[in-house]
């Protein structure tokens, strides 16, 4: 194990597949997680051209480059791409690469199964993004995709997006059920449930999650097709049904899916905040016990997205509870990252810099989320650019900064080479500067009164909403820089060591870098 | 020293630019309002605001504090403790508290919000793709209110006035010193009424009546201005609220104004209008009410809004078109605008549409077929 080979292909029929059927027909952990990795790569770029087409088009009051119409289909492909096809995917392509290495296993437990979850995505987004040039274009009705605006009102794509959300919900199942099982059956020998590094809690605790609430998805938009096609009446006030039941099942889903996405990310910065501190994780099992706490909390806080559909009183206040009880193991965790720090020996490397720009801004997120939890003030906040600035707070430089972190951490321990720590450095920096101009903004004219979703919009909003589109191309542009680090340390760099960072503590870090094709054909022993 | 000293420098520079920007209003703060509702929610919102800045001075002024003092380049070593049951209990315990003692004004704030019983005026609010009708229950007024911002100032070609997109044909009017309650519906998909001034925002849902009220002090009579604030199609963010607050003795004398008005559009209708007089009606009404959706050329939009030029009921079947503005199409954008148009509106613009773009049928439709057709 001390040899390190140069390239995959020297291992002979322990190897992959020449050519393209290698990608097509593999079965290994890594190749599944690279692809994914690549595609949700590739989802953020599309995604990203979108949102640059809506902040382009919200530069200027008036309507200068787009129509109304495909404003909307931007807005909702954006945010289904995004969610469904960027931040999903990644995570799972971590899970992909890091859980057998973590837990010590050759591979994931169900490596068919895991090859098929994979191959049914391109088919899902090809899908979906293919309505965008039928006659009747791409789904507009928002990426909650609230009925009757998505039933009886829809454009005859909505067909096509009800088949690709199918087609999602299923590759996500099948990727949830493999890590569970990975978890479950192949950690190595003493490795307890405690001993669990904390990226593979926080997945296992999300596969529940998805496990969970995914079917839920599925059934919603059956109903929906059913309503469309087969003259059912769910959601159709008309003929006896409930608009307001699609926003309870749909935020039934939504809610525990928010956490879907940000769960992984407290794992990777669980790992990153440690390693450069060079100090062990403060709090191990609170952090534990938080991540499950918020997993059963996401499922009694769906309603605090329906603060303004005229619940009544007793339930307003229970959602507004629960809700602001979410910020109790919240803050556990964020008090536990800056106590791992406190006392360490830190550096800054360019994992380290978007781990701690991770604890600053998911903070400042999560004040924004406690703020929208109290139901009188949410009267004002609801469906503002405030909202707006919330989600995209916990998600970019939440949710994206952990992946791109996680990226830039275990980035040599895939390909065997450092990354430019100047230009990843660089990178970090513009993302950094880039995504506050576009995001922090946005909390002041949702407060002022502009309200999520409109294409054009009063005078007095429009210098901040400058600033914001400024801001989205920087943050845009410089994920190219993104892609040329990662081409580039895939073809050449500094030889990375087994362990790659000083401070490294993990079963990962025993392997060689690269990682050999098969994990640990051997199982390690654990302490 | 020095990098410390320029630190603290500008971060005081910072907080002081930050507070006067606060101050100045630049529209970057959430509306204190109007109204006594409004006051408490902004209080709540101040409150929750200046503890979030609390604690985030506290955990971040640690962090930077770390991350200056604990670097190894200046030769830190780091400890290894990974536990402190006393801190773990700390930051549980306080946080709950804190929670606690915002949780109870925002309980009380949200009894009093919902208390919208001895209402003294009831006015049902119906949104419809892209518009609100206001309906004055009791008084026999009820009336449409649509954007009046041109299609020329949104696409630039000509001068955007002060309240783009903000201002709208017909204001509703109510009463101050009066508790208003708002009865909120939609007639097809869901959209949101909401006046920040008055902190109302309630969704108006087909098959659901939603309650909300406001109370606007004597003494701020004025115009409120709001938007559609739920995703509600193609012209969701045109839709706006502007609502006249105005003393009782004035809404009275409104109140009787707009049931003379009524009584006078039905006696039009009986009157003789010539070709030209109905061609320049009907433009008046189809750029207002109609080119949204399709065209201002007729053109029509997409797949969902069929196109006027050519199409075979405008050209042919003069029966189907007047039966279609008064009654709409189900289960499509088209609504009926038969509420919405006085007699004389709807026979211009049907006639309009005849005629123009090259249309050319000739064909004249009065308001006294539009009488007939209503019955």
């Amino acid at each position: 194990m001390t040899t390190t080979t140069a390239a995959h292909d020297d291992h002979g029929h322990h190897g992959p597949a020449k050519g393209i059927m290698r990608w097509i027909l593999t079965t290994n952990h890594k190749d599944i997680g690279t692809m994914y990795l690549w595609f949700s790569f590739i989802m953020l770029l599309t995604g990203g051209v979108m949102a640059l087409i809506i902040r382009a088009e919200l530069f200027q009051p008036g309507m200068q480059l787009i129509e109304p119409e495909f404003f909307n289909q931007m807005t909702t492909m954006h945010g289904l791409i995004m969610v469904f096809g960027a931040i999903m995917p990644a995570f799972v392509g971590l899970a992909n690469w890091m859980v057998p290495m973590m837990v010590g296993a050759p591979d994931m437990a169900l490596p068919r199964m895991n090859n098929l979850s994979f191959w049914i995505l391109p088919f899902a987004f090809g899908m979906l993004l293919l309505t965008l040039f039928s006659e009747a274009g791409a789904p507009n009705f928002g990426w909650t995709f609230y009925a009757p605006l998505s039933t009886t009102y829809a454009p005859s794509s909505v067909t096509y997006f009800i088949f690709g959300v199918h087609l999602m919900g299923i590759s996500s199942i099948m990727g949830a059920i493999n890590i569970v099982a990975t978890i479950l059956n192949m950690r190595a020998p003493g490795m307890t449930y405690m001993k669990m590094p904390l990226f593979v809690w926080t997945w296992f605790i999300t596969a529940y999650l998805l496990i969970a609430v995914m079917p839920v998805l599925a059934g919603v938009v059956t109903m929906m097709l059913m309503d469309i096609h087969f003259g059912t009446s769910f959601f159709n006030a008309a003929g006896g049904g409930d608009p307001v039941l699609f926003q309870h099942l749909f935020w039934f889903f939504g809610h525990p899916e928010v956490y879907i996405m940000i769960l992984p990310a407290f794992g990777i910065v669980s790992h990153i905040i440690p390693t450069f501190s060079r100090k062990p994780l403060f709090g191990y099992s609170s952090m534990v016990y938080a991540t499950a706490s918020i997993a059963f909390l996401s499922f009694i806080v769906w309603a605090h997205h329906m603060f303004t559909v005229g619940l009544p009183l007793v339930t307003e206040l229970f959602f507004m509870y629960a809700t602001m009880v979410i910020a109790i193991p919240t803050g556990v965790k964020v008090f536990n990252w800056v106590s791992t720090m406190f006392q360490g020996s830190l550096t800054f490397e360019t994992p380290m810099l978007f781990a701690i720009a991770f604890v600053i801004l998911f903070t400042i997120g999560g004040f924004s989320g406690l703020m929208l939890a109290i139901a009188p003030a949410d009267f004002q906040y609801h469906d503002t650019y405030f909202v707006v600035a919330h989600f995209h707070y916990v998600l970019v430089p939440g949710a994206l900064f952990a992946i791109i972190a996680g990226v830039y951490f275990w980035l040599p321990k895939w390909c065997g080479n450092y990354y430019d720590e100047f230009l990843g450095k660089l990178h970090f920096w513009l993302s950094f500067i880039g995504v506050n101009i576009t995001f922090f903004p946005m909390h002041f004219i949702g407060l002022a009164g502009m309200p999520r979703r409109i294409p054009d919009y009063a005078l007095q909003f429009a210098d901040f909403n400058a600033v914001a589109s400024v801001g989205a191309f920087i943050f845009g542009f410089s994920q190219l820089l993104f892609l040329y680090i990662v081409i580039k340390t895939i073809r050449s760099g500094k030889q990375a060591t087994p362990e790659v960072w000083e401070g490294a503590d993990g079963l990962e870090w025993t392997l060689p870098s690269p990682a050999p094709y098969h994990s640990f054909s051997e199982p390690p022993q654990v302490k | 020293m020095k990098i410390r000293t320029w630190l603290s420098l500008s971060s005081i520079a910072l907080l002081l630019s930050l507070s006067s920007i606060v101050k100045a209003e630049w529209g970057v703060n959430m509306t204190e309002g109007v109204t006594e509702i409004s006051q408490s929610i902004y209080d709540l919102h101040m409150l929750i605001f200046w503890i979030c800045v609390g604690i985030g001075v506290v955990v971040f002024g640690v962090m930077f504090y770390v991350m200056f003092k604990h670097r190894k380049s200046k030769g830190a070593v780091a400890a290894q403790f990974d536990e402190s049951v006393t801190l773990e209990w700390l930051w549980t315990v306080i946080p709950t508290i804190i929670l606690i003692a915002m949780a109870v004004p925002a309980t009380k704030t949200l009894v009093e919000m919902y208390d919208a019983s001895d209402a003294q005026v009831d006015i049902k609010i119906t949104g419809y793709q892209w518009k609100w009708q206001y309906d004055y229950l009791g008084e026999d007024v009820s009336f449409f209110s649509n954007l009046s911002t041109s299609r020329d100032a949104v696409y630039n070609k000509e001068e955007k006035g002060e309240n783009y997109l903000l201002e709208v044909d017909k204001e509703v009017v109510i009463p101050t010193g009066q508790k208003v309650r708002f009865l909120i519906t939609s007639n097809d998909v869901i959209h949101a009424w909401w006046v920040p001034e008055f902190a109302v925002k309630k969704d108006a849902i087909p098959g659901y009546v939603n309650e909300s009220w406001v109370n606007v002090p004597v003494g701020q009579e004025g115009v409120y201005r709001g938007q559609c604030a739920e995703l509600c199609g193609v012209d969701h963010g045109f839709m706006p609220i502007v609502v006249r607050a105005v003393s009782q003795s004035d809404y009275a004398t409104w109140l009787d104004e707009q049931r003379a008005e009524k009584e006078a559009a039905a006696l039009a209708a009986l009157g003789d209008y010539s070709f030209d007089e109905l061609m320049t009606t009907g433009a008046e009404v189809y750029a207002g009410r109609c080119a949204a959706c399709h065209g201002q050329n007729g053109e029509g939009m997409g797949s969902m809004f069929p196109p006027m030029v050519g199409s075979d009921i405008v050209l042919n079947d003069v029966d189907k078109h007047i039966d279609i503005l008064i009654n709409g199409v189900a289960g499509s954008a088209m609504q009926s605008f038969a509420e919405q148009l006085t007699d004389v509106e709807i026979a211009a613009v049907i006639t309009y549409e005849r005629n123009a773009w090259g249309n050319d049928t000739g064909d004249i439709v009065t308001p006294r077929d539009i009488i007939d057709a209503r019955q």
